[in-house]
């Protein structure tokens, strides 16, 4: 019933180093009245236990669009996954029943979102609604729900949660709000969280305060999290590696450290650059030309190509593939020695 | 254009003592000219009502409650503060698009919150704005022709009917739009393009003052270079001043030329760039700079981050004293009995040093919390 074989071809010498969760090749695409969008183009990501993954990407680049689908939450239709694989403990979720993948979603994978006040429901209690999770995964009786609700909230730290339990979302701020949708997410204590743009919403102050939180429980727990972001400030505050999505490829992965010193792809260059630094005051910020492609017509060849200012005709033709740098990154560049090399 | 481009260098040049030199020289510069905009102890209150038949007052929103700077030709004043702490509101007065319940906007020394009609009208001419969302701000239903023209409508003494819409393609041009999709509708356009559509509208009546509330929050990464380099172009050839609402502290730094941080209705800590961003000297100034993530993985081990905790108070019902003190790791009695004052802290009153900015704290203390050293 399972796909176990699936993991035969993992190298894996000891079992603990197989990755938590494991994406392959994954398409996604919408059929839309102006034809198939193709959001999703063939991506490739894995996340170990206690590691932070950082999706990078600008509206419409498809990273919640495959978070989406590994939690396997998309409206299909109009959403389609044509091809892929998604591997959680090495069996592949696109493969499983229905009422599977419920036992696995919010039990072992959980979600936050990044508008906690449209995600709550505005008529019940925060309480009723943390409860929800138990009452429903494990059966326990309202009193008992009840208990671990005011449990989680002090856990976020909520101050007065017992007093607070029965309250509900709009009597909260922003950024209570968003340890609610936290504490809802750690709530069955899963192996891995997808936090999409969860402080978006949030002023800096705030904000500081939620990816403190969130990575203390990250530690405390050894959950693996993707955190799905287009902020280039939280990504290198966080994450342990980064996949940078455009067009919905993965156009350059590798180590936080690495790609803020060499990145080696145009497009993780041209935004490095054209991000205002805090830190120093800059002459002209340096701009990408153009705009981010229409997913029903992606250009040919790399998709990047008419806004790259290294573009040359093998990129208008031939889409490149993920090319090793060293050991453990990869650029989508036919000229990613160049864009390194400068 | 030397005269706007002069402030920005000192930073450039990131050696200490330049930078207390040329910031000196750029503040006697200023000093030296009239401001083109003076806003003195602005208040405004919203009140709050109950009941239906006999509406009574129990109390009203603190949103501005006593600010005041000025404003220079040719130059960008940044606002910054999170959300609810009266930026927003500021903007709406200064365009006189709210009542002020107290205080003065001298406009080239007249004071427009007491304008009404035809003088009204004339001031506002010089007064533009540009919104946050370029999804809402702009009607869908008029071509972006009608939408840049309709200032005209209002003040047609600058462009007489006939020449109309040869300004208004002048205008796409100038904000690097094709000027052939004079015919066209919003939604055709992406949000950068959207933004620069609210731009030209802006600058259709050729105005000195431009305040833009958030004008790049909505856009991408990518896309909002593009849109603030056009600003800082357009500032250069129209010798135009700014005054740059944001909660992004990075985008703030790099267009302004002073900011004002601003806290639950007031002014925390006002001075040039560099002084706020390398020498602040209010707390909350230093927890605001100190909490924004650095897109630098080296930063994160030695960068020392100031956590506050709790949320910012209610308007309604603003604590006594320091309004940031319920927040504050410095917070003594004297912070609660009496309220610190926007001025120069005398313990550097008499120092040559950046530090020497108004700072409304009674223990105002230098703390480089950036590490831009």
């Amino acid at each position: 019933m399972t796909v176990i074989d699936d993991i035969s071809d993992v190298p894996a010498p000891d079992a603990p180093l197989a990755p938590l969760l494991e994406v392959r090749d994954l398409h996604v695409e919408f059929h839309t009245r102006d034809g198939v969008a193709k959001a999703v183009n063939g991506v490739n990501y894995s996340v170990n236990a206690g590691e932070t993954l950082a999706v990078l990407g600008e509206s419409g680049s498809g990273k919640s669009v495959s978070a989406q689908a590994v939690m396997g939450i998309l409206d299909m239709p109009p959403a389609r996954i044509p091809k892929g694989e998604i591997l959680f403990q090495g069996r592949d979720m696109l493969k499983m029943s229905g009422e599977e993948r419920r036992k696995i979603r919010g039990r072992k994978i959980a979600m936050i979102f990044q508008d906690a006040l449209s995600s709550l429901n505005p008529v019940l209690s925060v309480g009723y609604q943390l409860g929800e999770m138990y009452r429903v995964h494990q059966g326990l009786s309202r009193k008992d729900a009840k208990a671990k609700a005011i449990e989680l909230m002090d856990r976020v730290r909520i101050p007065a949660a017992k007093e607070r339990v029965g309250d509900y979302p709009h009597q909260f701020s922003g950024g209570m709000r968003q340890r609610i949708m936290i504490a809802m997410a750690l709530a069955l204590e899963p192996e891995l969280i997808i936090a999409d743009e969860p402080t978006t919403a949030l002023d800096v102050t705030v904000q500081a305060q939620v990816m403190d939180l969130l990575a203390e429980l990250q530690r405390e727990y050894n959950m693996g999290l993707i955190l799905i972001t287009h902020d280039l400030g939280v990504v290198a505050d966080v994450a342990d590696k980064i996949a940078v999505m455009y067009a919905g490829r993965i156009v350059e992965d590798a180590p936080v450290h690495d790609i803020y010193a060499k990145p080696a792809h145009p497009y993780t260059k041209g935004l490095l650059q054209s991000i205002p630094r805090l830190d120093q005051k800059g002459q002209e910020l340096y701009a990408i030309k153009g705009l981010p492609p229409n997913l029903t017509r992606i250009p040919s060849g790399c998709a990047f190509n008419p806004r790259c200012p290294m573009a040359q005709d093998v990129c208008r033709t031939d889409v490149p593939a993920l090319h090793p740098v060293g050991t453990a990154r990869g650029s989508a560049c036919h000229f990613w020695k160049e864009t390194l090399g400068e | 254009m030397s005269e706007s481009s002069l402030p920005k260098d000192p930073g450039a040049a990131a050696a200490d003592a330049p930078v207390v030199e040329v910031a000196e020289a750029a503040a006697a510069k200023l000093a030296d000219r009239e401001p083109i905009l003076q806003v003195r102890n602005l208040v405004k209150h919203f009140p709050l009502t109950q009941g239906i038949v006999v509406k009574r007052q129990i109390g009203a929103v603190k949103a501005v409650d006593g600010v005041s700077f000025d404003l220079h030709a040719g130059e960008t004043l940044g606002i910054v503060g999170e959300s609810g702490c009266g930026k927003s509101t500021v903007a709406k007065l200064l365009m006189s698009l709210e009542q002020a319940t107290a205080g003065e906007v001298f406009y080239k020394g007249q004071d427009i919150t007491k304008l009404s009609g035809r003088a009204l009208k004339a001031v506002r001419r010089n007064i533009q704005m540009v919104f946050q969302d370029p999804y809402t701000s702009l009607n869908p239903r008029m071509t972006v022709g009608d939408i840049i023209g309709e200032p005209f409508d209002i003040h047609p003494e600058v462009a007489p009917k006939g020449d109309r819409r040869k300004r208004v393609e002048e205008l796409l041009d100038v904000v690097g739009l094709n000027p052939e999709y004079i015919n066209r509708y919003p939604h055709q356009f992406s949000g950068g393009q959207r933004q620069r559509i609210g731009i030209a509208r802006g600058l259709a009546l050729n105005p000195e003052i431009i305040i833009c509330d958030e004008p790049v929050s909505a856009l991408d990464v990518s896309v909002q270079a593009q849109v603030i380099n056009l600003m800082e172009k357009l500032q250069d050839e129209f010798n135009l001043s700014y005054i740059f609402i944001a909660h992004d502290l990075s985008i703030v730094r790099h267009i302004s030329d002073r900011v004002g941080v601003m806290y639950l209705g007031k002014m925390a800590e006002i001075g040039t760039d560099a002084e706020i961003y390398e020498h602040p000297t209010h707390p909350y100034t230093q927890a605001l700079l100190s909490a924004v993530p650095v897109p630098d993985p080296e930063a994160r081990e030695h960068r020392e981050r100031i956590i506050l905790s709790g949320d910012v108070p209610s308007p309604a019902n603003p604590p006594s004293g320091c309004r940031f003190r319920t927040r504050c790791w410095k917070a003594e009695a004297r912070c609660a009995e009496e309220e610190p004052l926007l001025a120069i802290p005398t313990r550097f009153a008499e120092v040559d040093t950046p530090a020497r900015h108004e700072s409304a704290c009674h223990f105002a203390e230098e703390k480089d919390v950036v590490g831009a050293a």
